[in-house]
C-alpha cells in the first residue's frame, strides 16, 4: 500500500500511483505519475496497530495491549467506537521520554501486571507501533522475561500473543492479516486431522461474520471462525459494563485449527505488501502458513462478493461438506438472480470510484463489472489523487466508506457506504456485504440510490419508476 | 460480568468505598468533594497498562492549531497521527478551508533508516506551492526525534526558500499528554505574533481558546460587537495567520478554557505586557460575565450598559424556555467527564440551572486548582476524578445513580451499554452551546438525552428473557 516510493538518491518519486489496468479498463491512461505528491494528502490508509487491535478483539477474553505512546491507543479507540459504536478498550504500554530512551520493559511489565489486575484478561493481545519497532522494542523478549519472573507465582498467567505492526511498513490491511498469521503462528496445534474447517474472514463487519457462521451452520460444517468480533463489538444491551466483553474466537478453538481439515480464507493483498527491509519476500498468509506447516488444504479466494464470488465459495464448501447448497440460500441466489433482471438497466454503464482496504476493493471492483458498473480505483491512492482523477473519470457514484464523502459532495454524487471506517451513519455494525444475502444488500442500495440521485434531480417528481 | 475484576483488596485501600477498582498509583487521582482534604493528584502520565482516555502531546497541539484556516498543517511521522485528525474536529472557517486537509509525509521503513528530512522538505515545499498558505506547522510525532531528523533545520531553511513562516511543531506524542501539546502549540502561535503591526481600535480584545465548534465563535463575535468591542485576533477559532500575528497590538486577552490557551496569555503578558482575563461562554452566569468583564477592563460606562441591555434582553427571552426545562429535569443527575476542567467547572453551573444535579466530575488535563475550584462548587458527595478510565467511569456512574453523561465521543458507548444517556460535549458537535442560544441548546439536549422514552427498556427487565 506505499503510496510514493521515493529513490533514496534524489528524492524524485519513481513511481507513482498505478492504475490497476489488470483488473479493468480505466479509461485513464496507465503508469503516468498519477498522484505526484511526496506526501499524503488526505490518506485512505489507517496504521497497522489498528487492524491488530480489530483481530485481538476477535478473540475471547482478550485486552489489546498497543505497546509505544499512548497516543497511537487513543486514537485508534476513538477511530473503532466511532464506527462500531460499542466502548473498545486497548491498553497502552504508555511510552514516556524515559522509555523511549532506555527501553520500554519496565512499562511493559507494569501495563501487563495492571492490565491483569483490573481486566483478569485470558488473552493479552500486544501490537507495536512505530515508535516501540525504532527503537527495536524486544516484545517476544519482554513476554519471554514476564513469564519466566512469574513462573513460581503460582498464578496463572494468560496467553500473549504478540504481533509486529509498524505502520511504515504497512496499513491497517497488514495489520489485520499479519495478526491473524501471528496469532495462528502462536497458538494452533496438531493432534490429529478433523473434520472441521477454518475460515478467516478478513477485515468484514459482524453482520457479515454472523452471515458465515449461519451459513456453515447450514451447511453442517464443523468450523473455527477467526477472529470473531461480531458479538465482541456488535454486543447487545447489557445494563453492567462488561469489562470485556463477550464473545469471539476462543483460544481452544484457535490451538485446534492446527486440526482442520481445509483453511478458506478471503482476500487479494492480504499481507504481501508488508515487507520488511531486512526480508524482501513477501509475507505468508494465515492459510499459507497453516499448509505449508500443517498441510491443510488452503481455499483462497476473492471476498464473496456478487453472484460469481460467492459461487466460488459455495462450491467450495460444497466440496468441503459433500452437501448441496440448502435450500434457503439457493432460494437467496434466485432472489438476488431476480433482483439483476430487475433493476440492470438502472446500473448499467454507470461509473463507479471505489477505495479502501485493497482487498474489499477488488472485490467490490469484480462485483461491479458483474452488473454493468464501470469500476475505477487507483491502487495505493490517497483521497486528494482520486477527487483529482475523479475528474477525468466522471464517477456517477461512490462506492466505499465514509472518508470519501467530501469527494461525494463537492461533485454533487452519491456515495454508497460500505466498509470501514463508516462515521458519518449508523448500522456499520449490520451492515452485510457477503454472500448472496449480502449482494442483495448492496445491490438494492446502489440502485435506490441511483434512482433517487436520478428522481432528486429531475424536474418533475415522479412517483413510479 | 463484574466479576471480571474484582481485584484482590488485601493490598488494595480503596479511598471512597467505589468498589476496589482504582489501581494502585491511581488512588491519589480520585476525590471527594467533602469528605476528604487531600488535593487531587493530577498532571500525571498515565499508568501503564490503563486504558486511558488522554491523548498524546502531538494531538494536543494539533487541536489548538488545528483551526488556523489559511495555514498548512503537514504531519512528520507515519500515517496514523496523520490519518486519525483528518477533519478531526468541526471548527468552522468563514473563509479558507485548508486546514481541513490531513498531509502526512507518511515515513516508510526506508526514511526510517535513512532519515525523513529530505522528504520532508518537499513533501512541504511542494504543499506550500501548491496552496499558496499564509504560513506552514510542521508537527514532529513520536519517531522523528528518534530517527534523528532535525526538523527545525529544514522548516528555517523551507522559510527562507518560501518566504512564509515554518514554524516547527515539536509535539512527539511520548513527551506527555494533550496537555503538554496546548503548551506546544501556544509556544508555535507566539512564533507568529509580533510579526506584523496593523493599525487596530484602542478598545480591542483578541479571543483566546475558542476554537468556534458549530459557529460557536460567531455568537460571541456578535455580543462583542453589539458591545462596541472591536476583536482582534481570535486564537484559534477562524483563526488567521495575520490577525495572529498581529495580536500583540490588542489591549486585552480574554481566555477561555483553562487548559490550552493560559500559557500563550501568560507568554504574551511577559513579552508584550497585556493583561488577560478567564472567562466561560457556557451557561447564562459564565457568558455574562465574560461580557461584563471587558467592559469593566476598559472602564467603559457606555460599554457597560450596552453588554446589560444586551443581556437583560437576552435572559428575558430565554427564562421562560429554561424554567419549562428546569421543571421538568429536577432530580436528575449527571456525570461529567471531559477534557478541560474549567469547562466541567461551567457545566455545572449549567446543569444547575436547569435543575440537573453533578454527582461525578472529571476531566482529562485539570490543574490542582481547578480541582479545588470544582470541590467547593459541588454539592457533597460529588465525586471527583483526574484522568479516568471506562472501568473507573462505568463504577462512579452506577453507584451515584446519574442519568445522563456528558462527555466526548470515547465515553458515549459506555454510557449507553450501561443504559444510560449520552450528552455530546465534545469536539464534534454540531448544536452551538456557547452563549444564551447555546443555553438553550444545551437545554434542549439534556431534556432530550434524559427524557427519551426509549430507557424503559433498559430500566425494566426484558420480559421474554426466562
Ligand atoms: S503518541 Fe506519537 S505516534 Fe502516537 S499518535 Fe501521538 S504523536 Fe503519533
Ligand atoms: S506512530 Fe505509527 S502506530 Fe502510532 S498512530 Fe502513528 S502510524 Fe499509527
Amino acid at each position: 500500500m506505499t503510496t510514493n516510493i521515493l529513490d533514496k538518491g534524489n528524492l524524485v518519486p519513481l513511481q507513482g500511483l498505478g492504475v490497476d489496468k489488470g483488473n479493468f479498463n480505466s479509461p485513464l491512461g496507465v503508469g503516468g505519475r498519477l498522484g505526484g505528491y511526496v506526501s499524503t494528502r488526505n490518506s485512505c490508509k489507517l496504521c497497522a496497530p489498528l487492524g491488530a487491535s480489530l483481530v485481538f478483539k476477535g478473540i475471547e477474553g482478550c485486552v489489546p495491549l498497543i505497546h509505544g505512546s499512548q497516543g497511537c491507543a487513543t486514537y485508534i479507540r476513538r477511530y473503532m467506537i466511532s464506527h462500531y459504536k460499542e466502548p473498545v478498550d486497548i491498553a497502552s504500554s504508555n511510552f514516556s521520554e524515559e522509555s523511549t530512551i532506555y527501553g520500554g520493559s519496565r512499562n511493559f511489565i507494569t501495563g501487563i501486571n495492571n492490565i491483569i489486575k483490573q481486566y483478569k484478561p485470558k488473552v493479552i493481545g500486544i501490537a507495536s507501533t512505530c515508535l516501540s519497532e525504532t527503537i527495536g522494542e524486544d516484545i517476544p523478549g519482554h513476554i519471554h522475561n514476564y513469564k519466566e519472573e512469574n513462573a513460581n507465582t503460582g498464578a496463572k498467567l494468560p496467553t500473549f500473543i504478540h504481533a509486529s505492526t509498524p505502520s511504515y511498513c504497512g496499513s491497517h490491511a497488514e495489520g489485520f492479516h499479519n495478526t491473524v498469521l501471528a496469532t495462528i503462528k502462536t497458538l494452533a496445534e496438531y493432534e490429529n486431522v478433523r473434520n472441521e474447517i477454518t475460515i478467516l474472514p478478513g477485515m468484514v463487519s459482524p453482520a457479515d461474520i454472523r452471515y458465515m457462521k449461519e451459513l456453515l451452520e447450514d451447511f453442517g460444517i464443523k468450523y473455527t471462525l477467526f477472529p470473531d468480533y461480531s458479538e465482541t463489538l456488535d454486543n447487545e444491551y447489557t445494563a453492567e459494563y462488561q469489562l470485556i466483553p463477550t464473545g469471539g474466537t476462543t483460544v481452544h478453538d484457535i490451538q485446534r485449527i492446527g486440526n482442520s481439515k481445509a483453511t478458506i480464507e478471503f482476500g487479494a493483498s492480504f499481507n504481501k505488501s508488508f515487507t520488511r527491509l531486512k526480508d524482501k519476500s513477501s509475507v505468508q498468509t494465515a492459510g499459507e502458513w497453516l499448509e505449508s506447516k500443517y498441510y491443510i488444504r488452503n481455499y483462497q479466494m476473492p471476498l464473496p462478493i456478487g453472484i460469481e464470488a460467492s459461487d466460488k465459495f459455495m462450491e467450495a464448501l460444497k466440496t468441503i461438506s459433500g452437501k448441496e447448497l440448502p435450500e434457503h440460500h439457493r432460494k437467496e441466489r434466485g432472489r438476488l438472480v431476480d433482483a439483476y433482471i430487475d433493476a440492470h438497466k438502472y446500473v448499467f454503464g454507470k461509473k463507479a470510484l471505489l477505495y479502501g482496504e485493497e482487498d474489499f476493493v477488488t472485490a467490490m471492483a469484480d462485483w461491479c463489472k458483474e452488473i454493468g458498473v464501470e469500476p475505477f480505483y487507483i491502487k495505493g491512492a490517497d483521497f486528494e489523487t482520486l477527487k483529482e482523477k475523479a475528474n477525468e473519470f466522471q464517477p456517477d457514484f461512490l462506492l466505499g466508506n465514509s472518508k470519501g464523502y467530501y469527494i461525494a459532495r463537492e461533485r454533487k454524487i452519491p456515495l454508497v457506504r460500505v466498509g470501514f471506517p463508516i462515521h458519518d451513519r449508523f448500522g456499520a455494525n449490520r451492515m452485510l456485504h457477503l454472500g448472496y444475502r449480502g449482494t442483495q444488500e448492496l445491490f438494492d442500495r446502489v440502485v435506490n440510490a441511483l434512482i433517487e440521485y436520478k428522481q432528486e434531480n429531475s424536474p418533475i417528481g415522479y412517483k413510479y419508476l | 460480568m463484574i466479576e471480571g475484576h474484582k481485584i484482590d483488596e488485601t493490598n488494595f485501600n480503596p479511598p471512597l468505598g467505589v468498589g476496589g477498582i482504582l489501581l494502585d498509583e491511581r488512588q491519589k487521582q480520585v476525590s471527594v468533594a467533602g469528605a476528604n482534604e487531600r488535593t487531587i493528584d493530577c498532571n500525571k502520565a498515565s499508568v501503564a497498562g490503563s486504558v486511558s482516555q488522554r491523548a498524546c502531546v502531538f494531538c494536543g497541539s494539533r487541536v489548538v492549531l488545528y483551526p488556523i484556516s489559511d495555514a498548512l498543517h503537514l504531519i512528520h511521522g507515519p500515517i496514523g497521527c496523520a490519518a486519525y485528525t483528518w477533519d478531526i474536529r468541526g471548527s468552522l472557517s468563514s473563509g479558507p478551508e485548508l486546514h481541513r486537509l490531513s498531509f502526512s509525509t507518511d515515513l516508510q521503513e526506508r526514511d526510517v533508516i535513512f532519515g525523513g528530512e529530505k522528504k520532508l522538505y518537499q513533501a512541504a515545499l511542494e504543499l506550500i506551492n501548491a496552496h499558496k498558505p499564509k504560513a506552514a506547522f510542521i508537527y514532529s510525532t513520536c519517531i522523528v526525534g528518534v530517527i534523528g531528523d532535525d526538523v527545525e533545520r529544514a522548516c528555517r531553511m523551507l522559510e527562507d526558500e518560501t518566504g512564509i513562516p515554518v514554524i516547527a511543531v515539536e509535539a512527539p506524542g511520548f513527551q506527555g499528554s494533550k496537555k503538554d501539546g496546548y503548551k506546544v502549540a501556544c509556544e508555535s502561535i507566539f512564533k507568529l505574533v509580533g510579526r506584523v503591526n496593523n493599525p487596530i481600535p484602542a478598545k480591542s480584545i483578541n479571543i483566546l481558546g475558542d476554537f468556534n465548534l458549530a459557529g460557536e465563535l460567531w455568537i460571541l463575535l456578535e455580543y462583542y460587537k453589539k458591545m462596541g468591542v472591536h476583536v482582534n485576533a481570535t486564537i484559534t477559532g477562524d483563526g488567521r495567520v495575520e490577525a495572529i500575528s498581529n495580536a500583540h497590538n490588542a489591549a486585552l486577552n480574554v481566555v477561555q478554557c483553562s487548559g490550552s490557551m493560559n500559557y500563550l496569555a501568560k507568554l504574551m503578558k511577559d513579552e508584550y505586557n497585556i493583561p488577560s482575563m478567564r472567562v466561560s461562554y457556557f451557561g447564562i452566569e459564565d457568558m455574562s460575565d465574560a461580557l461584563y468583564d471587558v467592559a469593566r477592563f476598559f472602564k467603559d460606562d457606555d460599554m457597560m450598559n450596552k453588554a446589560r441591555e444586551m443581556v437583560k434582553e437576552e435572559i428575558s427571552r430565554m427564562m421562560p424556555a429554561l424554567a419549562w426545562y428546569k421543571e421538568r429535569l429536577t432530580g436528575k443527575k449527571a456525570a461529567i467527564y471531559v477534557g478541560g476542567a474549567f469547562k466541567a467547572i461551567s457545566l455545572v453551573k449549567a446543569l444547575r440551572l436547569i435543575g440537573v444535579q453533578t454527582v461525578i466530575v472529571g476531566s482529562q488535563t485539570g490543574t490542582p486548582e481547578d480541582y479545588e475550584l470544582i470541590k467547593k462548587l459541588c454539592d457533597e458527595g460529588t465525586i471527583i476524578v483526574d484522568d479516568s478510565n471506562p472501568v473507573e467511569l462505568s463504577h462512579f456512574v452506577k453507584e451515584k445513580q446519574a442519568d445522563i453523561f456528558i462527555g466526548g465521543v470515547k465515553e458515549r458507548p459506555i454510557a449507553h451499554k450501561i443504559g444510560l444517556g449520552f450528552c455530546d460535549h465534545n469536539h464534534e458537535r454540531k448544536e452551538p452551546l456557547a452563549g444564551y442560544e447555546g443555553m438553550i441548546n444545551f437545554a434542549k439536549e439534556i431534556y432530550a438525552t434524559a427524557m427519551s422514552p426509549v430507557w424503559k427498556f433498559t430500566k425494566t427487565t426484558d420480559p421474554l428473557t426466562p
